[in-house]
């Protein structure tokens, strides 16, 4: 079994650009990867690898492999030379057991029971320093995985509002998306909407865009609207 | 690595050319400078520096750790050397940082308890009044743009109040109820608040320090210009002491069945 977690800020600098973005990407239905540093980077590589992980798999006829995953991310980012400023936490579950790497921007790749990335990653290390034991049961390897996730958020300016986490065994996969919002906003006070007439208006023109509509099927079968 | 023999054994400036890259003619010169040279020097580089000095407060004082050494760069230069100071009968002064500019803040409160003492006034100076003094030379020395560079964790008891302040070579002052410099800010500080907050008035002695000694652990594991021998001091309204040196226990057969870094798999 492997636990992901990540927080859910995403910063422009000092502000805050997104106060509830999704960290964990997918790669395979066994398979995610968090990413930490610039977001288009992370957001564009793990797509990339994601596409050409499930060709990979209907050309092998295999189960895709944490390996893999690992080796086409390392082989990219290294190519970039650093460039592509993607910190990666990959874990997940194949056919040889569970695995967890870390890749780093410039390529290296290191295989570890336990590890953090981003800039709360200090916080979310002396957690799991001093929390992680062997062969965790699910139940704690959670709650280890928010704690840390939570000291990053609390102890480090770049993380921030709420936790997600992602629970990977042999036979399924749980995506717990906003598992801990421990930064909600309180209830505002009053309705500020503006009662309708606040502004004055002279004279009202509605037009319909849809003038005139015909719809025709061609082929034969109803539209594929997958 | 330094492929150049004339740079082996000098002081290195990690900043500027950690591989020797530059040519011959135009390598920084680390060696030794005549003192008048630019006239006064000012604003210098911590040379040999110690690392991060942790306290807490607890139900009966406060309690501070420092571990035992003194770095030069990435050497371990000096191991059994004490980065706690008992200051008068109701203050201990912990420091990271450079340990020359310390122990000319050692030699300075010296001068300043034996005044006090010798004034005989029925007043004795506490920690607030240690921390002050402190704060006031380090902000005055930034002014100056000749810092002493340190960061310094006063903690103290007097007439039953804790104090527990920081103190660093800008002259920033802070006060909580945990406390961290250097890598324990990044790295202890979650620990201790998750620990302490909010139990100020509960954690016995033990408790804190269980604490403190968790987070040294961590501190070893994941700073490298630290080492396993460390000391901790605690006081109470009883007086001061720093304990004897302890020993980290630590565990570094987490990744015993892991084989290379990603695909391998003997």
């Amino acid at each position: 079994m492997t636990s992901l977690g990540a927080d859910t800020r995403a910063t422009e600098g000092p502000i805050v650009a997104d106060k509830n973005c999704e960290k964990i990407h997918h790669i395979t239905e066994s398979i995610r990867c968090c990413g930490a540093g610039t977001a288009a980077d992370t957001e564009f590589t793990t797509a990339l690898i994601s596409s050409n992980m499930e060709l990979h798999a209907l050309s092998t006829g295999s189960k895709p492999r944490v390996v893999t995953a690992m080796t086409m991310l390392k082989q990219m980012l290294f190519r970039y030379q650093g460039q592509v400023g993607a910190a990666l936490v990959l874990g997940g579950v194949d056919a040889t057991g569970p695995h967890l790497f870390t890749i780093h921007p410039h390529g290296s790749t290191d295989k570890l029971p336990y590890v953090t990335m981003g800039s709360g990653s200090l916080a979310a290390m002396a957690v799991f320093e001093s929390g992680w034991r062997a062969n965790m049961e699910r139940e704690d390897a959670l709650n280890l995985v928010k704690a840390a996730i939570s000291a990053g958020i609390f102890n480090d300016l770049g993380s921030g509002s709420n936790i997600d986490a992602c629970i990977i065994t042999a036979s399924h996969t749980e995506m717990l998306r906003n598992v801990e919002m421990p930064n909600m906003r309180v209830q505002k006070e009053r309705k500020y909407a503006f009662r309708r007439g606040t502004t004055a208006w002279k004279t009202e023109n509605v037009r319909d865009l849809v003038v005139n509509e015909q719809i025709t099927f061609v082929g034969g079968d109803a539209m594929d609207t997958t | 690595m330094d492929h150049f023999p004339t740079n082996w054994g000098r002081p290195r400036n990690d900043a500027y050319d950690a591989y020797g890259t530059y040519p011959i003619a135009q390598r920084p010169y680390n060696g030794p400078k005549d003192a008048f040279a630019d006239g006064i020097q000012r604003t210098q580089q911590p040379i040999v520096t110690g690392t991060s000095v942790l306290a807490i407060k607890f139900k009966d004082g406060i309690m501070m750790a420092a571990d035992n050494l003194a770095s030069y760069g990435s050497l371990a230069r000096f191991k059994d050397i004490q980065r706690l100071q008992a200051v008068g009968a109701h203050t201990v002064i912990g420091a990271g940082g450079d340990m020359s500019d310390f122990q000319y803040i050692q030699a300075m409160l010296d001068e300043l308890i034996i005044d006090e003492f010798t004034a005989q006034d029925g007043h004795t100076l506490g920690p607030a009044e240690i921390h002050e003094y402190l704060a006031q030379i380090m902000y005055a020395r930034r002014s100056k743009m000749n810092p002493l560079w340190n960061a310094i964790l006063v903690g103290g008891v007097k007439d039953g109040k804790r104090f527990l302040s920081f103190v660093d070579l800008l002259g920033t002052t802070y006060s909580a109820s945990t406390l961290a410099t250097g890598y324990g800010a990044h790295i202890a500080q979650p620990l201790l608040r998750t620990a302490v907050e909010g139990k100020e008035d509960i954690l016995t002695e033990d408790d804190a320090l269980k604490i403190l000694e968790q987070s040294m652990k961590v501190l070893y594991y994941r700073d490298a210009r630290s080492i396993d021998k460390y000391q901790v001091a605690t006081i109470t309204a009883e007086g001061t002491s720093i304990s004897e040196t302890r020993r980290l226990e630590t565990s570094w057969s987490f990744a015993e069945g892991i084989r290379g870094y990603g695909a391998q798999t003997q």
